[in-house]
């Protein structure tokens, strides 16, 4: 209790020299905390995004399914039979049927995956049910980015050329009847979505599909050939792409604690220095070294605290002010790979601030504490006379 | 030796090592002081009073020789159990004062009680007591920047009384002081000296401070040169 009071006293009586230092580290605090809230609302913004856009509860394969080869849709399908179809029809899992095509827009040509989705399914938000609005020609929906790339619109029609199951092209006008607004581009890029019954009809699959999308109340596992993917798997991408963005991030902010901690490995090297005949008055009263050496350690590392304290002054208005305004992306991250909205709401979790807040206490004792070993070394006589050494 | 002394030095040598070579600051030095001596060791620069002090006051361990602060060997001492002899049972009082400029008058003598885990209430007291003994009641609330050189003096003798030492160590207390000054804190400390029966020695070449002690030993080289009492009523 003796050091903690007399560091703080001196730490206080230390003036400005305390204060620039506590800012620069309070910096560092805010900045750390606000990264890291910006990265984890992202985080939690993409995985809600995917889970509820793409890939439900979990998705159940089949057995020749590979989403990064495209050749493998010729042969990746299978009638829903069983108890898949038991749990369709139960509406527990929705099957989605995926075959490559090619669309004309405007006379250009541009493939694309056709995907067929039941118009009353529940499971994923795409609006499936606009299907319904259209009665004379085959409806069709397509995302935003797709709308941009394709140059199509609400209304306008397209012809879609595929193969069915025996490797003949066959060609039918599709009408857009809506254009979908998500964060997530793998429901949306080079996509158009018609209803599952209309694409099993015309590519003769009758009663097939390629994927299931398990829905909430699925218990999980594999049927048959389905082989279950449960969201581990699923969203490891997006958690790696996260986890790799925060290890950028942490360089940036590595550096600007660097630098706070640097300003106090400093300070306490100077004040062991300048005050060398405080030290030595320190023994002369009675203190043993390691008090004196926990004096100096403490008047170092409660910079943190105050850091954590005037971060907190400006921080918390600051971070609460961005949180509820969110953080406006270019549309040109719209490229990274990953789900991300127009604006990102950073999510300030205890454990982050928590974290954050052991990380700079932490960090700095360390960097106090490393100067102070010298006082091991010095004589009290020696100090006394505030002898160079 | 006298047998009922707190300090009892024998055979003491001190060397440092200065380069590559070595240097004696006291050399076969044989002393001993009584409870309540008000004693000086006297002596040009260089002569050995602070080696001869440091050591007393166990910042200092000697080369060769014994010496006991009451009662305890210094060289088998712990730095902790130094750090306690220090802490309950010695006082220092230093040329430059020493005081801490952070704190007021009140928390510097405060300070040696705050060591020893004193009550609130015991520390005020005894503060009080200490500050009302050098004259500074009034001051208590200021800063060491704020008083002039005799005040921060007698707030270094207050902070050396306070917690009541058997023993008090003083180097060059004077020697920062004009007359008055010097005579004033000297007076303060033979008067404690008196009253408590606390045994003072001075590190000093000043005239001044020789006139109130009781005993002077005068170093020259590292050696006793002479060990002379006195009869001294002044105060």
């Amino acid at each position: 209790m003796l050091a903690i009071k007399l560091a703080f006293r001196n730490l206080i009586g230390a003036g400005l020299r305390t204060w620039l230092n506590v800012t620069v580290l309070s910096i560092a605090f805010v900045i750390i905390v606000f990264y890291n809230g910006m990265l984890d609302g992202w985080n939690q913004q993409a995985l809600t995004d995917t889970k509820e856009w793409e890939v439900g509860n979990g998705e159940l394969w089949h057995s020749g399914y590979d989403p990064y080869d495209p050749f493998c849709l010729q042969d990746a399908h299978a009638p829903v039979t069983g108890k898949a179809k038991t749990l369709v029809d139960a509406r527990q899992l929705t099957p989605i049927l995926i075959t490559q095509a090619t669309i004309y827009p405007q006379g250009r040509m541009q493939n694309i995956y056709l995907k067929g989705v039941d118009p009353d399914q529940q499971i994923i938000k795409l609006p499936s049910t606009l299907f319904k609005s259209e009665t004379n020609d085959v409806p069709a929906i397509i995302g935003k980015r797709m709308a941009e790339a394709s140059k199509l619109h609400k209304g306008d029609r397209v012809l879609v050329r595929w193969r069915d199951k025996n490797g003949t092209f066959d060609t039918r006008e599709v009408k857009i009847v809506s254009v979908f607004n998500s964060n997530v581009q793998s429901v949306d890029n080079n996509q158009i979505w018609i209803p599952l019954g209309v694409l099993q009809h015309l590519t003769g699959m009758e009663n097939e599909a390629t994927l299931l999308i398990a829905g909430k109340n699925y218990a999980g596992g594999s049927i048959a050939d389905w082989q279950f993917k449960d969201l581990n798997y699923l969203l490891k991408e997006i958690k790696d792409i996260i986890r790799t963005k925060k290890v950028g991030a942490a360089v940036i902010y590595g550096l600007l604690l660097s630098i706070a901690l640097l300003a106090i490995f400093d300070t306490q090297v100077l004040s062991i220095f300048r005050r060398q005949k405080e030290i030595g008055t320190y023994i002369a009263l009675g203190m043993t070294r390691i008090q004196v050496i926990a004096i100096f350690t403490i008047e170092g590392s409660a910079h943190s605290l105050f850091a954590i304290l005037l971060g907190s002054v400006y921080g918390i208005p600051l971070l609460w002010y961005i949180q509820n305004a969110g953080i406006p992306m270019p549309k040109s991250v719209d490229s990274m790979g990953v789900s991300i909205s127009e604006k990102i709401i950073p999510v300030y979790s205890m454990e982050l601030i928590l974290s954050t807040i052991l990380l700079v206490i932490i960090s700095a004792t360390i960097v106090s504490y490393f100067p102070t070993r010298k006082i091991t070394r010095l004589r009290p006589t020696d100090a006394l006379k505030g002898k160079i050494q | 030796m006298n047998e009922s002394a707190i300090i009892k030095i024998e055979k003491l040598t001190k060397r440092f090592h200065v380069g590559t070579g070595e240097f004696t600051a006291l050399h076969d030095i044989n002393l001993s002081f009584g409870k309540g001596e008000f004693a000086g060791l006297v002596g040009p620069s260089g002569s050995g009073k602070t080696t001869l002090l440091n050591i007393i006051g166990t910042l200092d361990y000697p080369s060769e020789g014994s010496v006991e602060v009451i009662g305890q060997s210094i060289s088998g001492l712990t730095n902790r159990q130094s750090a306690h002899l220090r802490n309950y049972n010695i006082g220092f009082i230093f040329q430059t004062y020493n005081l801490l400029p952070v704190y007021t008058v009140f928390e510097n003598v405060e300070f040696a009680l705050l060591l020893q885990n004193r009550t609130a209430g015991e520390r005020k007291k005894a503060v009080m007591e200490a500050l009302d003994w050098v004259g500074l009641t009034d001051k208590q609330r200021s800063k060491p920047s704020q008083l002039s050189g005799g005040e921060c003096q007698r707030v270094a003798i207050a902070r050396a009384m306070v917690k009541r030492p058997l023993l008090v160590l003083a180097d060059e207390p004077s020697a920062n002081l004009d007359a008055k000054n010097s005579h004033n804190i000297v007076q303060t400390m033979k008067k404690l000296n008196k009253e408590l029966n606390t045994t003072f020695i001075f590190a000093t070449h000043d005239e001044k401070v020789m006139q109130y002690l009781d005993r002077i030993i005068t170093l020259k080289d590292g050696i006793v040169e002479t060990d002379k009492l006195i009869l001294n009523t002044e105060i």
